[in-house]
């Protein structure tokens, strides 16, 4: 007993090392648990890390809208008299008024990391006989880039597009039996036309996107839909993704523009990701609570086991107190060994999962995230389940009758 | 008519009831008046049931009379809370029991360190060098290294008295502490405790069922049914 623990740390690790087999199971119990949660939460992690990714790839964070344009209210101010109903007007490209203005005020926003005009719109492209319906983006591809990972997406080509240029999907260039260096005729419904080459081929991983979108410089853009010198929205990203909703809601009170956040145009998305999250809360807290019973019955059965002993530390001077913190002792080093056990379990587990759960390609299946904290996590929760399952059995302790425990 | 410095214990009217306020409520103890001085070492004999496990519980602050007062050393103790019996008890009180005395998961030296360690908190050397001297002082250098359960019965016994002895009590409460031992063992024992109690100032009370221990005390206390039925001293032997 050359240690210097204090008294109740002796006998509690005493206690513990004694009755091998009751620690092994329980410990075993303890670590399992917080493996399989050190493992899910790695893989929902990663899952959801992942579909972030994937979302912001292809997305802009914020986008700046024209005002919505509002239908007159039913009834007319001042008059009592019912209004005709007004029907939504006719969808005419709109641009955003002052947009250098606005672009050069967002830009001096702290959080903000790059703003880009964009001018969207529809078209078709005529090639012989066939003919084509597009959505076709007009973008500076110096910020635009920056904005979204197209450059990623180029399989031929480069994305560095000039006025005379355009970029295609993958899907629509096999349609249209084209290839980079092809020439493509371009058509809007406003009565613009052009001539662009193909300079670059991309693959979004969507067939919709590969066989309906193509990219366009900004002016050439402007030009086809006769939008001399408007962008229809101003596209820019955060540093700070998950701050999105705030800030558009701080630019749309600042300008009265339509401003849209990646979170707000993605709310179904959320909501499902937020379930997932919810179900994994709940599989820690049954997960939690097995652990706590499983402490606690050792616990219970140790306090009627050790009732002698603890009647005869007792009569030598031990007070309540001490042997109340000797059991308490005993259930958060349960759960603290067990969680570093599970969380050791977890992480060779995840390794070897990240290197059997692979693509032919080399990419992981399911991306998974090693997030450190979640081993501090499990290793605090765990200790904290433990003293809280061995409350109640501590406190039988504490109150058992010295002579009646004696006398056994 | 005794110097108060010199009273170890002192019992006023202790009463003592089980079951109260149940049909079965029974008295065990009908108020017991009693005095021991400083170094005396007392016999406590009656028949199987009489009361004197109970007495002696009362006496070692593990359990609380029905009525009356205890005084140890002087200080009167129904009124304590529990931290003040186990500092009290730490203190004054050093037990010895018949069976299973020591904790199976420890050395003997560790089973005598025990009560030092619960009173200081932590280990510390002057806790190692007691414990050492009073192992040898019961003659079991040579197994002090053993887990208690490997020693024999009347080992067991030593260790615990050495245990009893380590935070130098005024009182040592024994019960029955030859009662499972041979005639040997019992021997050895009864004249560790005596060589103690006449090397110190220890008080000792001994519940034992041997007339032939008994008669070797300095006054032996009787107890049927309760109550005290004779209180003399042992002329033989003082
Ligand atoms: N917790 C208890 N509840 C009820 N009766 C008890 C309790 N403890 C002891 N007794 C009774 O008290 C009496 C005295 O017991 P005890 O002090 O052990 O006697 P002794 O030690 O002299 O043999 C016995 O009749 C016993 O049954
Ligand atoms: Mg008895």
């Amino acid at each position: 007993m050359n240690s210097i623990m204090p008294f109740e740390w002796i006998l509690a690790t005493r206690f513990m090392r004694e009755a091998r087999m009751q620690t092994l199971l329980i410990m075993s119990g303890v670590a399992l648990g917080v493996s399989v949660i050190v493992f899910i939460s790695a893989l929902i992690g990663g899952l959801q890390t992942n579909l972030f990714r994937r979302t912001l790839d292809f997305q802009a964070q914020i986008v700046i809208l024209p005002p919505k344009e509002v239908s007159r209210s039913l009834r007319q101010a001042g008059n009592g008299k019912l209004a005709t109903l007004v029907q939504p007007r006719a969808q005419r490209i709109q641009s955003v008024d002052q947009w250098q203005k606005i672009m050069k005020r967002v830009e001096k926003m702290k959080s903000v990391e790059v703003v880009s005009p964009v001018v969207s719109g529809s078209g078709f492209i005529v090639r012989g006989e066939a003919n084509k319906a597009i959505s076709l983006t007009g973008i500076e591809p110096d910020t635009y880039l920056q904005l979204i990972a197209l450059r990623n997406s180029i399989i031929a080509g480069t994305p560095n597009i000039s006025s005379t240029d355009i970029l295609v999907g993958s899907d629509l260039a096999k349609d249209l039996g084209v290839w980079t260096g092809d020439k493509l005729n371009l058509q809007t419904a406003s009565g613009g036309t052009a001539t662009l080459i193909i300079r670059g081929i991309f693959d979004f991983g969507n067939s919709g996107a590969n066989s309906r979108s193509v990219f366009i410089a900004l002016r050439t853009a402007q030009s086809l839909l006769n939008l001399s010198g408007g962008v229809t929205s101003v596209q820019l990203n955060l540093d700070a993704p998950f701050t999105a909703e705030t800030v558009a809601q701080s630019i749309q009170a600042q300008t009265g523009l339509e401003v849209e956040s990646w979170i707000a145009a993605n709310a179904q998305f959320f909501s499902a990701l937020e379930a997932q999250s919810m179900s994994n809360n709940v599989i820690r807290f049954f997960v939690g609570l097995t652990a706590a019973l499983g402490i606690a019955s050792v616990l219970v059965v140790s306090v009627v086991q050790k009732s002698k002993a603890i009647g005869i530390l007792r009569a030598t001077g031990t007070s309540r107190r001490q042997i109340l913190r000797l059991f308490l002792l005993q259930g958060a080093l349960t759960g603290l060994m067990g969680s570093l056990l599970g969380a050791g379990a977890g992480w060779l587990f995840l390794t070897v999962w990240r290197n059997v759960a692979i693509n032919d390609d080399g990419t992981q299946l399911f991306p998974i995230t090693f997030d450190p904290m979640l081993f501090v996590y499990a290793a605090v929760g765990a200790t904290l389940v433990g003293i809280l399952a061995a409350l109640f059995p501590a406190l039988q302790a504490a109150r058992l009758d010295p002579a009646v425990a004696i006398r056994g | 008519m005794v110097d108060s410095n010199a009273i170890t214990l002192q019992l006023k009217d202790i009463r003592k009831a089980y079951n109260i306020g149940l049909p079965a409520e029974t008295e065990i103890l009908h108020g017991i008046d009693l005095i021991i001085k400083r170094g005396e070492f007392v016999a406590l004999i009656g028949p199987s049931g009489s009361g004197k496990s109970t007495l002696l519980n009362l006496i070692g602050l593990l359990d609380k009379p029905t009525s009356g007062e205890l005084f140890i050393t002087g200080q009167a103790t129904t009124q304590l809370q529990d931290r003040e019996l186990t500092m009290l008890r730490a203190k004054s009180i050093g037990f010895v029991f018949q069976f299973h005395n020591l904790l199976p998961e420890f050395t003997a030296l560790e089973n005598v360190m025990l009560p030092m360690l619960a009173a200081r908190g932590r280990p510390d050397e002057a806790i190692g060098v007691r414990a050492a001297e009073l192992i040898e002082q019961v003659g079991l250098t040579s197994v002090g290294k053993h887990m208690s359960n490997n020693l024999s019965g009347g080992q067991q016994q030593r260790v615990a008295i050495a245990r009893a002895l380590v935070m130098q009590p005024a009182l040592v409460l024994a019960d029955e502490p030859t009662g499972n031992l041979d005639t040997q063992s019992a021997d050895t024992i009864f004249d560790l405790l005596r060589r103690v109690n006449q090397t110190s100032n220890t008080s000792f009370i001994i519940v034992t069922h041997d007339p032939r221990l008994a008669k070797r005390c300095d006054r032996i206390i009787e107890l049927v049914d309760g109550r005290i039925d004779s209180d003399k001293p042992n002329v033989a032997e003082s």
